[in-house]
């Protein structure tokens, strides 16, 4: 939907076509004739679309920089090591979309075809879809509201091509706003098998990640676990190990026993990390030595036995 | 972070009643955590929804007379930061300060922020490159734990001011987290210096817009 007013009363409600803001929307009669509260049959073609994809997982943050791009490559990397595991990896922070990059594909170009859009294959079984490689220069600024952004990631649910794929990782924005009502709604049909929450030791990440288990429970989106990052620092010089983010409240740890949600696992900070990032190299393969390599693994093993044991609600298909 | 978690929000005569976060009335906060019933409780809205309220932040709330008012906003080119600059553009001196971390995978993301800048005509006051180096308290050797000159390398790319780099300090981390005021517990920290000179960037900046 193009062109909504700010003061939009939102397609679905009762005011929808009928408030003050709604005149000289270009949507107005749409929505007074009340088909936007009719379910979007997008939901339905996704629906038949995840037919093809055995596992979806959303990474989720509640705050920025807690490494929840970084960990969802790496999931996807560590996933794709088994040849015979089929793996996507799609990128909706429309805004941010830093994938490409960090899987070392900036530049490369999506392209169309009969079965709709081709995902860019870092390898025969890894597929990745971000905005950014719409995008024709580094410097372009993706600046949309919530219904442009909306339909972006509704053409990536329906229109992508990954093929019969094992996993489908879903890399977010920071927060609980369109891009993650969009997901759950248009992925409500085909199910999810939950989110990966990902977070730093100090209280002020501890308080927004409480905020995103308050949106996975309200929206009833399956919690996987919680992954704690840069959890200490080894210095390279002396060995010792020191808190850059400390965890006054006790950290992940704490929070996972008092809401009863698994602690996947505890990444250490490891500065080859970022710069394998910056390089576009998985840094598993870069690093196989590091703690954080260790740790990495650790959690995807986790995940994957997760998944094993458990279907989303609502897919059909053969069992995995 | 400024110590006022748990306040609540009253109304006056002129509006909505900020919060102030020192005894001199220095400094005056407006945050949505504020209106929550729970802290834990998460604002799950879209778009319109929060346009609507950065409005009232800007237009309801009795902010009285200010020299600065600073906008915290959260990452990326959306509702909010569109929101943001319609409300405020009837308002003369406004700019943006651009924060960024050195890796590239940051800068990646920032130059975009910097080209919606430029698209918004959003004066940018300078960029500043936070997290920028790690000193280990055992032995004060700096390691880069992000990788290191990403915000200078942006600053230059695009025309706009370098305003500083502020290295990690676990101790500002911890002060923020357990309400201390970091700029009087620690004026030996490493970030302290890096924060001040930056601070008398941007007042010596204003000051000129200004005159």
């Amino acid at each position: 939907m193009e062109g909504v007013p700010q003061d939009c009363p939102g397609a679905g409600s009762a005011q929808a076509g009928r408030g003050s803001s709604c005149q000289g929307c270009p949507n107005q009669r749409l929505c007074a004739s009340g088909a936007g509260a009719a379910p979007d049959p997008a939901v339905e073609e996704i629906r038949e679309k995840m037919k093809a994809v055995r596992h979806r997982i959303l990474v989720l943050s509640g705050k920025g920089g807690v490494g929840k791009s970084t960990f969802s490559a790496h999931l996807a990397h560590g996933l794709a090591e088994d040849e015979d595991t089929q793996v996507a990896l799609l990128d909706v922070d429309i805004c941010g979309p830093s994938i490409p990059k960090i899987m070392g594909l900036e530049g490369e170009q999506v392209h169309q075809s009969g079965s709709g859009w081709s995902p860019v294959f870092l390898a025969d079984n890894l597929g990745v879809m971000s905005v950014g490689f719409l995008l024709s220069s580094p410097d372009d600024a993706v600046i949309w509201r919530g219904p442009k952004k909306n339909g972006m990631i509704k053409q990536f649910l329906r229109d992508v091509d990954w093929g019969d794929v094992d996993f489908l990782i879903v890399d977010t924005p920071p927060g609980t706003s369109d891009e993650h009502l969009s997901l759950v709604q248009y992925l409500a049909a085909a199910g999810i098998n939950g989110a990966v929450l990902i977070t730093t030791p100090q209280e002020v990440a501890l308080q927004d990640v409480r905020r995103e288990i308050s949106f996975c429970r309200k929206v009833r989106l399956p919690i996987l676990g919680v992954v704690e990052n840069m959890t200490g620092f080894v210095c390279p010089k002396c060995k010792k190990e020191s808190q850059i983010f400390p965890p006054t409240t006790g950290g992940a740890e704490a929070m996972c026993q008092a809401l009863g949600i698994p602690l996947l696992g505890r990444v250490p900070l490891d500065p080859l990390i970022g710069k394998s990032c910056d390089r576009g190299q998985s840094f598993l393969t870069e690093a196989p030595d590091s703690p954080a390599t260790a740790a990495y693994r650790a959690v995807i093993q986790r995940i994957r036995e997760s998944c094993r044991q458990h279907r989303p609600e609502g897919a059909p298909g053969p069992n995995s | 972070m400024l110590r006022a978690q748990g306040r609540a929000v009253h109304q006056c005569d002129g509006g909505w009643v900020p919060v102030f976060v020192d005894p001199e009335k220095s400094i005056a906060l407006m945050s949505v955590g504020f209106l929550l019933e729970k802290p834990d409780e998460a604002v799950v809205w879209r778009g319109p929804k929060k346009s609507a309220l950065i409005k009232q932040f800007v237009r309801d709330v009795a902010w009285g007379p200010l020299d600065y008012l600073v906008v915290d906003t959260p990452p990326g080119t959306s509702d909010e930061h569109m929101a943001t600059v319609e409300a405020l553009r009837p308002y003369s001196c406004l700019g943006a300060l651009v924060v960024t971390t050195p890796q590239a995978v940051a800068v990646g993301d920032v130059r975009r922020e910097l080209t919606f800048c430029r698209k918004a005509g959003l004066q940018v006051i300078g960029v500043v490159e936070n997290m920028s180096g790690f000193v280990c308290p055992h032995c004060t050797e700096c390691t880069n734990v992000f990788s290191t000159g990403g915000g200078e390398e942006l600053a230059r790319h695009a025309g706009v001011p370098f305003l500083g780099s502020v290295p990690l300090d676990p101790t500002l981390a911890r002060s923020l987290e357990e309400g201390g005021d970091f700029i009087q517990d620690f004026p030996k920290s490493p970030a302290f210096p890096a924060l001040s000179a930056i601070a008398q960037k941007i007042l010596e900046q204003t000051a000129t817009t200004l005159s």
